[in-house]
């Protein structure tokens, strides 16, 4: 087998050095009646790189690539241009087969990206730090969550109605069993958000108001209002971004008084991967570090004073504190936040400032040709790279139909919100740099030919 | 796995006179050792190193919102950006360079058809909610490695969401929660061993639970007759590492779980160490409900300096009802459904909800997959056998040297746990440390093993060589590590300075936790 290097002969060697009879002396521990007396039965043998390759490929040829038809899907991921030197340089084995950086004198390559992610986040976000990445999106907003409730010690959560139907899902499956209180309605179609009504709703018993932004209509609005009002009664904000890239574009959460910004860092440098690995971005005020989940790195000195990097804080962390720690977290989404970190540096923040607006822009174009379409209206009236059209029909038989005709039209509400029927003609479509002339033209026709 | 417990932090210890007989470099840099500054250093907010098309000219609709005040992310050209992380790179010890013998991590070999296999665009570039007709190919991959799963394991179901195994041990939590509230049982206690990876007591609090510790034997094992006198009516699951973090098999697991099982508790197993027994133990055959399963360990998904981890969680017969979603079906006509929230009621009603947005870490699934493919049901059992009989080699070619505390309650499973004590022959010099033992190993070009974890054992040293070491690359870890282990017992002064030849020598890390530099700013640099 290609991956095992020892022979007949090194093991029979080993095995004297040991002292066992035969392999299976080194299994005796394992109960008689548990122990394999061979293979599992109806399992395949090993095989050949060439033929694992063949099965696999055959496998992804069954699936509908976004590089191989029109492509209008995101609701909380996000198709982009990867410069290829990201994917060069990730694969590195230096990188990609190191271990978390438990000893840091062989580990500064890992600890300086970390220390240089933290900083672009913390920066890109408009917090005043960032940890080393979360699992997602999705996750790292419950635990922004669970870390406005150790701050305020309250346990009750007002989650906008634009929050990611997903992320709500998660939080809602989570405090099933913290026993913390969620306050949730689904969205309707309006223009607005439901800013006034989460303001309405705050009271002294609110640890956090969590709003998306932009949501998941794809709509956007300022923050500050609703932030004051959390903080006139000693709640904290938080904000959910979803597609990073916008905040090369509009104003960052942190800046309008967000005291904690999580987001899925996907969108910069990851790629879709059908969901996962995904990146979690966490970002606070230097006030709440030592209330903050997840891995951080911090910039210390060497034995000859020379600047370097080390894991720190960690008596946050399940590793020293057990069941007393913030989280138990023990990984991060390292690889996805070395890539992260990669494009963004290739960017710069003309880059990212230029690719933002492109990306606004033709979310622009293809927003009001669609406006013309007889039956669309377009719900936002702001909005990043993504919006929200509602047609005259089913928005998800819409969307089967132009998969059917080879366009990916975007996200039907129907799908993200099955029980909601006011929302089910709804069609959230993202617009990216990715997509063509061509690419505007068939969804255009393939709407008008489904809706006629 | 563990990182530097013992609260050392670096004395202005004489660097000694060969190194200051080193000639100094203008640069910094040492020859091909080279120092690497700060993004914010060396690069401009102004400067970029991709090309982005001209924006067409139509009105913004930013809603007022345009963020017109600097951000200060700094940007390189596509040249300065590939030097700037090859640099990088190069200060990092990696499998590939050598062996990373951290016990409880299983650092193996990374293949690379699986990043080909990966970054195929039929996996790599679909979108989670394109409508299951156009992934059909990315269900199948979920399918079949849930089946694979499955039959390795002996278990009824498996829950692919979890992204990593501190998340899977949550579902695995939460499904046995899920199970007892069905029955109408309010249980609020988790046993956990003392020898427990942190995350176990740290999820069960994570989820509402109270944690309590059970001892351990003399010989390394969960004390059966402590667990026996502690289960109730208000414990609702054990959780057990098997093999342990001792690197132990627990003999008495089906005693456990009989036990556990006639208390109405469940059996949760922490399958970070499912290496050891792949093809060769089902933990379905010994009484487990619930078993996370790192993919990045098991099925050599890469590290990636910390991660993404991925986390399947296999389940039960009593549990599988409760199982988060989504969950991928197969239909009579060979299709895939894909079930979430919309179909739960028709297919999955009892789960117990959802972890994660989308579906879970689909680019380690395909790696994992392409693994377990390439090995096939007689690899995989030739993987448990190579990584057990490497590390019993490693244990019976150091036990005369240190200290093997369990060393002669029988063989060791996939790695071998030694301790700075005493054991006849003579333990480290006073004032020598496993601290010490770890770095001088840094200067003869190895990762150090794990040093302080377990806990259970005094200056743990934890050593998991995997089964994609040769023999040769185990003899002359041996030899380094018995030479370094020598010079700790004689009181070698140099060790206490080691490591010397790394791009950075010990770093303070009390002063870093102390003063918290977690951003770089301008002007504020340490150095």
């Amino acid at each position: 087998m290609r991956y095992l290097p020892l022979t007949q002969a090194d093991r029979q060697a080993m095995l004297d050095r040991i002292g066992a009879a035969s392999i299976d002396d080194l299994f005796v521990d394992v109960p008689a009646d548990a122990r394999l007396p061979g293979l599992i039965e109806g399992l395949p043998l090993h095989a050949s790189e060439m033929s694992v390759e063949r099965h696999m490929a055959a496998l992804a040829r069954r699936n509908i690539s976004a590089d191989a038809t029109p492509f209008f899907l995101g609701a909380g991921a996000y198709r982009h241009h990867v410069p290829a030197s990201v994917d060069h340089l990730i694969q590195r084995g230096e990188f990609l087969t190191a271990y978390t950086p438990y000893q840091p004198e062989i580990a500064q390559g890992t600890l300086q990206v970390l220390f240089e992610f933290q900083t672009q986040v913390a920066k890109l976000l408009g917090c005043d730090v960032a940890n080393a990445s979360m699992y997602d999106g999705s996750t790292a907003c419950w635990e922004a969550i669970c870390m406005a409730r150790r701050i305020t010690k309250r346990g009750k959560a007002l989650l906008s109605s634009g929050l990611h139907p997903h992320y709500v899902n998660v939080a809602k499956t989570m405090a099933k069993f913290t026993g913390d209180e969620l306050v949730y309605q689904a969205p309707s179609l309006d223009v607005a958000g439901d800013a006034d009504v989460l303001t309405d709703a705050i009271g002294k018993d609110v640890s956090c108001v969590v709003v998306q932004y932009p949501d998941i209509l794809g709509r956007i609005g300022d923050l500050s209002v609703l932030a004051d009002k959390a903080h006139e009664a000693g709640a904290l904000l938080i904000a959910v971004v979803t597609e990073p890239l916008a905040l090369g574009a509009i104003k960052a959460p942190g800046e309008m008084g967000a005291d904690i910004v999580v987001g899925e860092g996907q969108s910069i440098g990851v790629g879709l991967q059908f969901g996962g690995p995904y990146l979690g971005l966490f970002a606070t005020r230097h006030k709440y570090v030592r209330q903050m989940p997840g891995r951080l790195c911090g910039e210390t000195v060497d034995s000859e004073g020379k600047r370097g990097f080390v894991l720190t804080l960690s008596t946050r962390e399940q590793h020293i504190r057990r069941e007393k720690a913030t989280s138990n977290i023990c990984t991060n989404s390292g690889l996805c936040a070395l890539a992260f970190s990669i494009h963004m540096t290739l960017l710069g923040e003309k880059g990212l400032r230029d690719l933002a607006m492109l990306n606004h822009k033709r979310a622009v174009q293809v927003a009001e040709k669609l406006a013309t379409i007889p039956g669309i209206s377009l719900l936002n009236d702001a909005f990043f790279n993504e919006f929200t059209v509602i047609l005259p029909k089913d928005a998800r038989q819409v969307v089967r139909d132009l998969a059917d005709r080879g366009v990916l039209a975007g996200v039907s509400l129907g799908r993200l919100f099955p029980d909601e029927t006011a929302l089910a003609r709804g069609l959230v479509i993202a617009v990216t740099e990715m997509v063509t002339d061509e690419d505007i033209d068939a969804l255009i026709a393939g709407l008008k030919e489904v809706l006629a | 796995m563990t990182i530097n417990q013992s609260g050392w932090r670096p004395e202005a210890n004489a660097d000694l006179a060969a190194l200051q007989a080193m000639p100094a470099t203008v640069t910094g840099n040492r020859g091909l050792m080279l120092e690497e500054a700060l993004i914010f250093e060396i690069g401009a907010t102004d400067r970029t190193g991709v090309d982005i098309a001209t924006a067409p000219d139509v009105p913004s609709h930013l809603g007022g919102l345009s963020r017109d005040a600097a951000i200060g992310l700094p940007g390189l050209s596509e040249q300065e950006t590939v030097r700037h992380y090859t640099r990088l790179s190069r200060q990092n010890y990696a499998i590939d360079l050598g062996l990373f013998p951290l016990g409880s991590c299983t650092m193996k070999h990374n293949p690379r058809l699986n990043e080909k296999v990966a970054r195929m665009p039929g996996f790599a570039d679909i979108h989670p909610l394109q409508p299951v007709g156009t992934v059909q190919g990315a269900l199948a991959v979920i399918y079949e490695l849930a089946e694979w799963l499955k039959a390795l394991t002996g278990m009824a179901a498996v829950a692919m969401s979890p992204k990593a195994g501190a998340h899977g041990e949550l579902c695995g939590l939460l499904s046995i929660r899920a199970a007892l509230e069905a029955r109408g049982d309010a249980r609020k206690v988790i046993l956990v061993p003392e020898s427990a990876h942190g995350t176990n007591p740290a999820t069960a609090a994570f989820c509402g639970y109270a944690v309590e510790n059970i001892p351990a034997t003399a010989d390394g094992r969960v004390d059966l007759a402590a667990l026996k006198a502690r289960l109730g009516p208000d414990v609702a699951a054990v959780m057990v590492t098997n093999p342990n973090t001792c690197g132990l098999f627990e003999r008495d697991m089906k005693n456990i779980a009989d036990a556990v099982h006639a208390a109405g508790a469940f059996v949760y197993c922490d399958g970070a160490n499912f290496n050891a027994i792949v093809g060769r133990v089902r933990p379905g055959d010994l009484g487990v409900d619930a078993m996370h399963i790192n993919l990045h360990k098991t099925f050599s998904t890469p590290h990636g300096g910390g991660g993404p981890g991925s986390g399947p969680v296999v389940l039960s017969e009593a549990l599988a009802p409760y199982a988060p979603l989504p969950v991928v079906k197969k239909q009579d006509d060979g299709s895939f459904l894909l079930v979430e929230e919309e179909t739960a009621g028709d297919h999955h009603a009892d789960g117990f909800g959802r972890m994660v947005a989308f579906h879970g870490q689909m680019g380690m699934f395909t790696r994992a997959l392409a693994y377990i493919l390439s090995h096939g049901a007689d690899g995989l059992r030739q993987v448990a056998e190579d990584a057990v009989l490497n590390a019993n080699y490693l244990l019976r070619s150091l036990d005369d040297l240190l200290d093997a505390p369990f060393g002669a309650s029988g063989p060791c499973m996939h790695e071998a746990l030694f301790s700075d004590a005493d054991h006849g022959n003579g333990g480290l010099a006073e004032g020598f440390t496993t601290l010490d033992v770890a770095k001088g190993l840094i200067d003869e070009g190895y990762h150090p093993m794990t040093v302080y974890f377990p806990l259970v054992v005094h200056g743990a040293m934890l050593i998991e060589p995997t089964e994609t070491e040769s023999k040769a690359a185990l003899d002359q870890f041996i030899l380094a590590l018995r030479n370094v282990a020598q010079r700790a017992k004689a009181g070698d002064e140099m060790l206490k300075g080691a490591p010397w030849y790394t791009p950075r020598r010990r770093l303070d890390e009390t002063l870093a936790a102390r003063k918290p530099v977690l951003v770089w700013e301008a002007n504020t640099a340490a150095s």
